[in-house]
């Protein structure tokens, strides 16, 4: 199923293939795409229902839209806040600016602690480190705990979506990675049996691994306090069974208070799953005598989040609470998968973080890969308007390539700007549409159509005809009407 | 290295979001809007169904009992799970560990003991009828963390009085953030496979509730 050549999946923005490249091995196999659209409709369809049953919804999402931002504009304050309480409940705080300090020190910690191992819940701010590789490449073994994660590790996959990130694989072939890398000759193709094959090799390696590296769904500045919400149990395994637990977060992850929770809990299960509440959802503090870890490690990661902060319009971007219903919503992400992102986050909110965190200098193509009909900000439980960030980091890319290119003479740039002057004043757009008329009376043909334009033109006429423009505007008409009447009333 | 990191992520998070005087901060906190429902308006013998329903949906097993009856119905329970080697929190009710099972109270029991025992036996905190939520804060009487995981088959003592109708109602009932919670919504489950829901992962299989009308 891992495709090889030059239909590799990259999840590294650096080097993947701009977005209509990578899109295309997807819409080429009807598999990956039946599988993706399967997945999909089965969470629309129960977040529907939920969301419908929910009479204050609305109330929810201005009451978590309004947390985070509040959060955001004092973040600062708030990060100091959880530092001082989770480090009194006897926590360890440690500060990364980028990725590669914040890998560094993780794998500090670990030989500190003389680990070969380690067990990891699904943790999307690792897959943005890439800290898999960089632990294994320093002879540490990583064991993903998570189904999908176990999936996506045994058969070498990549994941294509932020909540379910093996979606695009199904039974029968997942059914081939657990026989093949499990030695089970005779498993079957049953989800329950594939689980139980999952819960088997993953029991012992739960009770006997003293390490733990997982991620936050919240931070509580008032308490000090972690919270994780999952499914499966993984996640409790991790953080009560290891002698020592490493929580990777970004910096945005904080929250005020322990009460705000009210809020954000009732949104995620909702909006990730489809359930009206995860089965588990796990809170802790620091460290607690002869419950959980004794060692317990929060890593704060920055990695390009406070240059979005600085940006007021982009700074929204930051509320995302990784829920995916955005990516469930899209019309485009439905027909490509995640893959096509070329980031460990697809769909739109992928097309408006990805290019931030790379500061603008890699994913550009990822803000097109969008046709703004909005339905991610109608679903997002914390408002995040991405067509409005769309939009920006479009403008954003369209002036750093005419600027790099040096294009002072761009045809589309100047195009624009004789559109702007001509669309400013009635006076030039009607003189603007006598000269168009005649213009285009040259390549229009018999039959009404053009077929084939030059220059910039082209692009629209290589795959489609354009209507010739007929004698009379509407303006026009509209205005001899009162004459036309006059004569035919006489 | 670490010191200097912090002091570059703060500097430049408070460069790009301005001056952070606590007081206006609280003020700005306080100013959020919170107009969705905080208490739930069911009445009592609903929203006690509402919550018998919820955890049926998970699958969870539910039988209703009185004060008088508990112990006779926790034997029940025990009978019918074919069970014999039970964990029990080291502060749950003595009533409460019916005779003629093999019963290892938590007084710092090993992981492989706990991970040895067939069942576990708690109380809980609260309970949320709208998301057939059982919450637990790992007092006395609902043990650690661990000792609800590993056993596979979990019984839980609910009194009915526990029961919320709305999540914001139970953060109602937390005078101060709580130093351990666990959130129950139905037993383990994942749907990572083609979205088919599977029940069962690592957390225990079985969820048993005995509901209590106090």
């Amino acid at each position: 199923m891992s495709l090889d050549g030059p239909n590799r999946v990259i999840l590294d923005p650096r080097f993947a293939p701009p977005f209509p490249q990578a899109a295309l091995p997807v819409l080429r196999n009807p598999q990956l795409r039946k599988n993706v659209a399967h997945a999909i409709d089965v969470i629309q369809t129960k977040r529907g229902k939920l969301v419908a049953e929910k009479t204050d919804w609305q109330a929810l999402r201005t009451a978590a839209s309004a947390i985070r931002s509040h959060t955001l504009e004092n973040l600062g304050f708030y990060l100091e806040q959880f530092e001082e309480h989770c480090t009194a409940a006897g926590g360890v705080v440690h500060w990364a600016t980028d990725a590669a300090e914040a890998r560094q020190i993780v794998l500090d910690l670990l030989r500190e602690e003389k680990a070969t191992e380690v067990i990891k819940i699904k943790n999307m701010t690792s897959a943005e480190i890439q800290l898999n590789p960089f632990l294994e490449a320093n002879g540490i073994g990583v064991i993903e705990t998570d189904l999908a994660e176990i999936i996506l590790q045994l058969g070498e996959e990549e994941p294509s979506h932020i909540v379910v990130p093996a979606l695009h694989v199904n039974r029968s072939q997942v059914r081939e990675i657990f026989a093949r890398r499990m030695g089970l000759k005779n498993l079957s193709d049953d989800p329950k049996e594939l689980t139980n094959a999952a819960r088997t090799y993953l029991r012992q390696k739960f009770l006997t691994i003293p390490t733990a590296i997982g991620g936050a769904n919240s931070l509580i500045a008032e308490s000090g306090a972690v919270a994780v919400v999952e499914s499966e149990g993984n996640g409790r395994m991790c953080l009560t069974l290891p002698r020592t637990l490493i929580t990777l977060a970004g910096i945005e992850k904080v929250i005020p208070r322990f009460q705000d929770l009210e809020v954000m809990l009732q949104m995620l299960a909702r909006s990730a799953t489809g359930e009206r509440m995860n089965p588990y959802t796990s809170l802790w503090t620091g460290t607690t005598s002869g419950d959980g870890p004794q060692r317990f490690h929060v890593v704060l990661l920055d990695n390009g989040r406070s240059a979005i902060l600085r940006k007021p319009r982009q700074r929204q971007t930051l509320k995302c609470i990784r829920c995916a219903a955005c990516m469930n919503a899209c019309p485009v992400y439905r027909q490509t998968g995640g893959h096509a992102y070329g980031s460990v986050y697809p769909g739109p909110i992928g097309a408006i973080l990805t290019p931030q965190l790379m500061n603008m200098e890699h994913a550009q193509s990822l803000p097109f890969a969008s046709s703004l009909c909005g339905a991610c900000y109608e679903v997002c439980p914390v408002k995040i308007n991405i067509p409005e960030v769309l939009l920006e980091l479009r403008s954003q890319v369209v002036n750093q390539e005419r600027k790099q290119a040096g294009r002072i003479f761009d045809p589309m740039y100047i195009g624009l700007l004789v559109a702007h002057f001509l669309f400013a004043n009635a006076g030039r757009f009607h003189a603007a549409q006598w000269l168009g008329r005649i213009g285009a009376r040259l390549f229009t043909r018999k039959d009404g159509w053009m077929h084939s334009l030059p220059s910039v033109g082209a692009k629209w006429t290589q795959t489609r005809d354009l209507r010739g423009l007929p004698s009379q505007n509407f303006h026009e008409w509209w205005s001899q009407r009162d004459i036309r009447r006059k004569k035919e009333t006489k | 290295m670490t010191a200097s990191a912090r002091q570059t992520v703060l500097n430049r998070v408070r460069s790009a979001t301005g001056s952070l005087d606590p007081n206006v901060v609280a003020v700005s906190y306080a100013a959020l809007p919170r107009d969705y429902v905080r208490r739930g308006a069911m009445p009592r013998e609903a929203c006690l169904e509402r919550m018998i329903e919820r955890l049926r949906e998970y699958d969870a097993e539910v039988v209703e009992t009185t004060p008088p009856q508990l112990a006779a119905e926790i034997a029940r329970q025990l009978e019918a799970s074919n069970k014999r080697i039970f964990v029990a929190p080291a502060g749950l009710p003595v009533g409460w560990l019916v005779p003629g099972y093999d019963w290892r109270m938590d007084n710092d029991l090993s992981i492989s003991e706990i991970e040895g025992a067939e069942g576990v036996v708690t109380a809980a905190f609260c309970a949320v009828a709208d998301s057939g939520t059982i919450v637990l804060h790992h007092s006395p009487t609902e043990g650690r963390r661990v000792l609800s995981l590993l056993p596979d088959w979990h019984l839980c003592i609910l009194r009915a009085s526990q029961v919320v109708e709305t999540l914001p109602e139970y953060f109602d009932r937390c005078p101060h953030p709580p130093t351990l919670a666990t959130y129950i919504s139905g037993p383990s489950a994942t749907a990572d496979i083609e979205m088919t829901r599977i029940k069962g992962v690592h957390g225990p299989r079985f969820l048993h509730v005995i509901l209590v009308h106090d």
